[in-house]
C-alpha cells in the first residue's frame, strides 16, 4: 500500500471507531485544510454520508471567504452544520486589541467549551442556508479534531483518543496508554474524549491528498495574482499571509519540499511565549 | 503559470516508524535531537529560538530540548510522553518516536513502541545495562517488534574505550538472546557530539559498522499481509436509510488477506455464511473487485445475515479459532494489580467482552527476568503468563500467526490497564458468570399471573443509540400502557458493568439483569432503556436467565435488522409517530395465546 493509502485507511478506522463508541459525537471543522481533509475522510468512511454534526467556532473575526466556503460546502454535502460563538464576550467588546492570548481564550477556548458542553449558544443550519438556534443542547462526549502531530511540540505527544476533564483540561503528564488501535472509549460522566484521526499526517501529506482526491479547499491557500497566500488559517487580524505564487496543490507541495520554515510562523499567538500553544491546548484549545 | 497536472508525479514517500527506547537519562532525546539537527531537518528558526530561550533562562542548550516540548519536561529534564517527529532520510521518511525511559511513564513508552515497526535501544556506556534496558527489551519482544539496533551511547564519557563497548554488547546480547531478540547491530555512539549518529566518529576508528542513520536505512518496511488468510473484523454495519441510501454495508478494516467480490465468507463466532456481493467505495469511478490487508472498506452481502461489531469475517477454509479460554502473555500497567475474581473488559480488534483470570501460570519481573515472588496477582509494570476466561466466546488467532487478531488489551474501570498476546486457544470452558448466586421462586408462576391480568409479560429493550430519544419514548409507552390498564414497569440500565464490584458486593450488571427477569416473571411489561456503548449487547438481553419463553423485543434507531422482535425505528419520525409504531408492534405480543 502507498503511504497516503495507509494514512487514509487509519484515519477512516479511527472515524468509524468514534462513531461506533460515542452517542453524542461531533467533528470540529475550522474550514482550514486539515479539518476539510478530515471531513472528506468522513465522507469516505461513511460512504458519502456524515452521520454527526460539524461544529465551527465562529470568533466573528474569521476571514469572510472562510464563512462563504463553509456554508457552500455544508449545503452541497448535506452536512449538519452547527455554529458556536462566545456572544457575551463579543457584546462586551472582546477583540485582539485586548491582547492576543486573552482574545484567543475568550473567543476560541471559552466559546468551544460552552458550545461542546451545551451551556453556550448553538446554531444549526437550515435547508435554506440560514442558521437557527439548535434544540439539541446535550453535551458532546466525543469530539473529533484535526490536530496533526508535526504541527508543534505538544501536539506530537497526543493520543488518537485523548480524554479531557470536566474543565476541558488535557492531563499531559498522565495520558492513557494506547496500543494496537485500541483506544480509550470508556470515560467517567462529565468528561469527554477528543479524537484525532489526522495525528500521523504531515503538512505535505495533507496537500498530497488534496491533490490526489481533487477535493475542494478554500481558495485562501492559493495565490490568485497578488503573489501572496495563506499557509495556515485563523482569524483575520492575527493570521499573516506568506509570499508565494503557488496557485494549486501541486505547486504548494513543490514549495513545501524546499522549505523548513515552520507552518505556524504566520500565527501571531504562538510567538508570545515558547509554551503558549501548550498552555492554550491544556485549557481546551484545539 | 499552472503546472501540467498530467505529468506531475507526487508519490508520497515510504514512511517507517521507529521508536527510541532505553533507561532514563541514557540519552534518547539527545540522540533524536542530534539526528534532526545533523540532517538539516529542523527549522533553523526553531533551533535558534530554543537556543535563545536556554540563554535567557541560563541553561546549557541541549538537543533534547528540541523534542522535550512540554513545559514540565524541560523543567525536570526528562521525557514524560512519547513524542513523534518527522524526519526525512535519503530513501524514505521516518517517524521517530522518542519514548520516555522513566519507569513511571512505562505506559507512554509502550504506547510509543506499539506504533513502531523497528526500534533503537539505547544504553549508557558508563552505566551499562540497567533495569529499563532489560524491561524495554522484553517489552519490544512482547509487542512483536523484531527489527532492533542497540546504540551504546556516551562513548565520549569513557574515552571511546572499545573494551567497555564490547563488555556492554556481550552482557546485553546475552539478555536479548534469552527472549529471542537478535539485534541487527550494536553501535558505539556519542549523541552529544554526533559521533556515529549521522557522521562517523573520528575517535572510534576501531568501529567499522554502520552509523545510526545507516542502520535505520537498512530496516525493512513490513509489507501488509495480503497473501495470508483473510481476517476482516466487523467494525460496524451501516444503513443510512434517512439519507435515502438503501445499501446495508458491513464496514471494517482488513487486517490480513485479500477479499474478492463473489467470495464465500463466514462470520465467527456465529458461523453464519454468505457471499460478498459488492465492495463499496466513495469518490471512485467504479467499484473495486478486490480489497486487501490494510484497507478500510465496506462490503455488501448476497444474503442479509445478521452480523455485528466484534464478529470476524474470514474464508471458510481458513477460519479463526473460537473459544472463551485463552492462554496469554501480558504486561500490566494498571494502578491496581490484576487479580483473580475481578472482572475486566477484554478488547481484541473490534470485539469487546468481559473476562477474568482463571489461573496465573507465571508472574515475572521483566527488569531482571526473574520470578516476581508472588503468583496470585500481577502488579503494575510486571509481565505474566495467565489463562483468561471470557464470558462469551471470541474469534481469535495466535499472535505469532496473525498479529492483529492475536493481541488484546484489558480495561479496568475506565482505564486501559494491560495488553497481551495470545499463545494458545484452550478448549471452551463451562460458562460461568463472576457471581454465582441462585434463588428459588414461589409456585404461582408467570402463566397464572398472565391469565389473571389478561395480558402477557414482555421485555422491551430500548437502546439509547440516538441522543435522548429512547428515554422519552420509554416514558411515553409506560404512561400509555398504564392508562390502558397494563402491568408495566420501566427501568434504565446504567453502564456500570465496567466498574469493579468490591469483594462481597453484588455485580451490578447481574443485578440489573436479575431485576428484569424477576419483573417479567411477575407478569410485568418491562421497559428497559440500555445505554449506548455499554457492553450490554442484544445477546445479553435475549439470553436473560429464566426468560426463555418471554418475548424480548429490541428497539433501536440505528442498525439494519428489522423483524418481529427487532424494531429499527426511523429517528426522523416525531415522538407521537414513534410511540404509535411501538404500540402497533407491541400490542399483538401482549395478547394471551400469542
Amino acid at each position: 500500500m502507498e503511504h497516503l493509502d495507509k494514512l487514509e485507511a487509519q484515519s477512516i478506522y479511527i472515524l468509524r471507531e468514534a462513531y461506533a463508541n460515542f452517542k453524542n459525537l461531533c467533528m470540529l471543522w475550522s474550514i482550514g485544510k486539515d479539518s476539510t481533509v478530515m471531513l472528506w475522510l468522513a465522507r469516505k468512511a461513511f460512504f458519502g454520508h456524515v452521520p454527526f454534526p460539524l461544529v465551527h467556532i465562529d470568533t466573528h473575526y474569521k476571514i469572510p471567504e472562510m464563512i462563504r466556503f463553509r456554508d457552500q460546502i455544508a449545503l452541497d454535502w448535506g452536512l449538519t452544520m452547527v455554529i458556536g460563538q462566545n456572544e457575551e464576550a463579543l457584546a462586551a467588546g472582546m477583540g485582539p486589541g485586548r491582547g492576543r492570548l486573552t482574545c484567543c481564550t475568550a473567543l476560541k477556548t471559552r466559546a468551544l467549551k460552552q458550545t461542546l458542553d451545551g451551556t453556550g449558544p448553538r446554531y444549526r443550519i437550515q435547508p435554506d442556508g440560514s442558521y437557527a438556534p439548535d434544540t439539541d443542547r446535550e453535551p458532546y462526549t466525543g469530539v473529533i479534531v484535526g490536530a496533526r502531530g508535526d504541527e508543534e511540540g505538544s501536539r506530537s505527544k497526543e493520543r488518537y483518543f485523548s480524554p479531557r476533564t470536566k474543565e476541558n483540561d488535557w492531563q499531559l503528564d498522565d495520558q492513557p496508554p494506547e496500543l494496537w488501535n485500541q483506544f480509550k472509549t470508556d470515560f467517567a460522566p462529565g468528561t469527554h474524549i477528543r479524537i484525532h484521526p489526522l495525528l500521523d499526517w504531515s503538512e505535505i501529506n495533507i496537500w498530497e491528498y488534496i491533490a490526489r482526491e481533487g477535493m475542494p479547499i478554500t481558495s485562501l491557500y492559493y495565490d490568485t495574482g497578488s503573489g501572496r497566500r495563506y499557509r495556515s488559517l485563523g482569524c483575520a487580524p492575527c493570521t499573516g499571509d506568506v509570499a508565494s505564487t503557488a496557485s494549486n496543490p501541486f505547486e504548494i507541495i513543490e514549495e513545501l519540499r524546499n522549505t523548513n520554515i515552520a507552518e505556524r510562523s504566520g500565527r501571531a499567538q504562538d510567538q508570545e511565549d515558547p509554551h503558549a500553544l501548550e498552555r492554550l491546548r491544556r485549557d481546551g484549545y484545539m | 503559470m499552472p503546472m501540467n497536472l498530467t505529468t506531475f508525479e507526487a508519490p508520497a514517500r515510504e514512511q517507517l516508524s521507529l521508536v527510541i527506547v532505553g533507561h532514563v537519562d541514557h540519552g534518547k532525546s539527545t540522540l533524536v535531537g542530534r539526528m534532526l539537527a545533523d540532517t538539516g531537518s529542523i527549522d533553523p528558526g526553531r533551533l535558534a529560538r530554543v537556543k535563545a530561550i536556554c540563554e535567557r533562562q541560563g541553561k546549557r542548550f541541549e538537543y533534547a530540548f528540541l523534542l522535550d516540548a512540554l513545559e514540565a519536561e524541560q523543567a525536570q529534564g526528562i521525557t514524560i510522553d512519547a513524542a513523534r517527529c518527522f524526519f526525512h532520510g535519503e530513501q524514505r521518511d521516518y517517524i521517530l518516536i522518542d519514548a520516555p525511559g522513566h519507569i513511571e511513564f512505562l505506559k507512554n513508552m509502550i504506547s510509543g513502541a506499539a506504533r513502531a515497526e523497528a526500534a533503537i535501544l539505547l544504553i549508557d556506556a558508563e552505566e551499562g545495562v540497567q533495569e529499563n534496558s532489560r524491561r524495554h527489551g522484553y517489552l519490544l519482544s512482547l509487542l512483536g517488534i523484531r527489527q532492533v539496533v542497540v546504540a551504546v551511547n556516551k562513548m565520549d564519557r569513557i574515552g571511546y574505550d572499545q573494551a567497555v563497548f564490547d563488555r556492554v554488547e556481550r552482557e546485553y546480547r546475552d539478555f536479548l538472546g534469552q527472549i529471542s531478540v537478535t539485534p541487527a547491530a550494536f553501535i558505539p555512539v556519542s549523541a552529544l557530539e554526533g559521533g556515529n549518529v549521522v557522521t562517523r566518529s573520528a575517535p572510534m576508528p576501531w568501529y567499522q559498522g554502520p552509523t545510526i542513520l545507516q542502520a535505520m536505512e537498512r530496516f525493512e518496511k513490513e509489507a501488509e499481509p495480503a497473501d495470508q488468510p483473510l481476517r476482516f473484523p466487523v467494525q460496524d454495519v451501516y444503513k443510512f436509510n434517512r439519507a435515502g441510501d438503501a445499501r446495508r454495508i458491513i464496514a471494517g478494516r482488513i487486517t490480513s488477506g485479500t477479499l474478492r467480490t463473489g467470495d464465500e465468507v463466514v462470520f465467527l463466532p456465529s458461523g453464519k455464511k454468505t457471499r460478498i456481493k459488492t465492495i463499496e467505495a466513495f469518490n471512485a469511478d467504479a467499484l473495486p473487485g478486490t480489497a486487501q490487508a490494510g484497507q478500510s472498506v465496506g462490503v455488501t452481502m448476497t444474503e442479509q445475515i445478521y452480523a455485528s461489531r466484534g464478529d470476524v469475517m474470514c474464508h471458510p477454509d481458513r477460519p479463526l479459532q473460537v473459544s472463551n479460554r485463552l492462554r496469554v502473555n501480558l504486561v500490566w500497567l494498571g494502578r491496581a494489580a490484576l487479580r483473580a475474581g475481578q472482572v475486566y473488559k477484554l478488547k481484541l480488534g473490534t470485539f469487546s467482552g468481559l473476562c477474568e483470570v482463571e489461573r496465573f501460570i507465571e508472574v515475572i519481573d521483566a527488569s531482571a527476568l526473574r520470578d516476581s515472588g508472588h503468583e496470585d496477582r500481577v502488579e503494575r509494570h510486571e509481565v505474566a503468563e495467565v489463562v483468561l476466561r471470557l464470558r462469551d466466546p471470541i474469534a481469535c488467532d495466535l499472535s505469532h500467526e496473525f498479529a492483529d487478531t492475536g493481541r488484546f488489551v484489558l480495561v479496568d474501570g475506565y482505564d486501559m490497564a494491560g495488553g497481551g498476546i495470545i499463545r494458545e486457544v484452550l478448549s471452551a470452558g463451562e460458562k460461568k458468570g463472576p457471581v454465582r448466586w441462585t434463588s428459588e421462586v414461589g409456585s404461582i408462576d408467570r402463566r397464572l399471573r398472565e391469565t389473571r391480568q389478561g395480558h402477557r409479560a414482555v421485555v422491551v429493550a430500548l437502546h439509547e443509540d440516538l441522543e435522548g430519544t429512547a428515554e422519552s419514548l420509554a416514558a411515553a409507552i409506560e404512561e400509555s400502557l398504564w392508562t390502558a390498564g397494563r402491568h408495566v414497569f420501566r427501568l434504565r440500565f446504567e453502564a456500570v458493568d465496567v466498574i469493579q464490584p468490591r469483594p462481597g458486593e453484588l455485580n451490578l450488571r447481574t443485578a440489573c439483569f436479575g431485576r428484569v427477569a424477576a419483573l417479567a416473571n411477575a407478569g410485568q411489561v418491562v421497559l428497559a432503556t440500555i445505554p449506548f456503548a455499554a457492553s450490554v449487547t442484544q445477546q445479553d438481553v435475549l439470553r436473560l436467565p429464566g426468560l426463555e419463553s418471554v418475548p424480548c423485543a429490541q428497539v433501536r434507531f440505528r442498525g439494519d435488522r428489522d423483524d418481529a422482535l427487532d424494531w429499527v425505528l426511523d429517528p426522523a419520525h416525531g415522538e407521537r409517530e414513534l410511540h404509535e409504531e411501538v404500540r402497533r408492534r407491541l400490542d399483538p405480543l401482549l395478547a394471551l395465546g400469542s
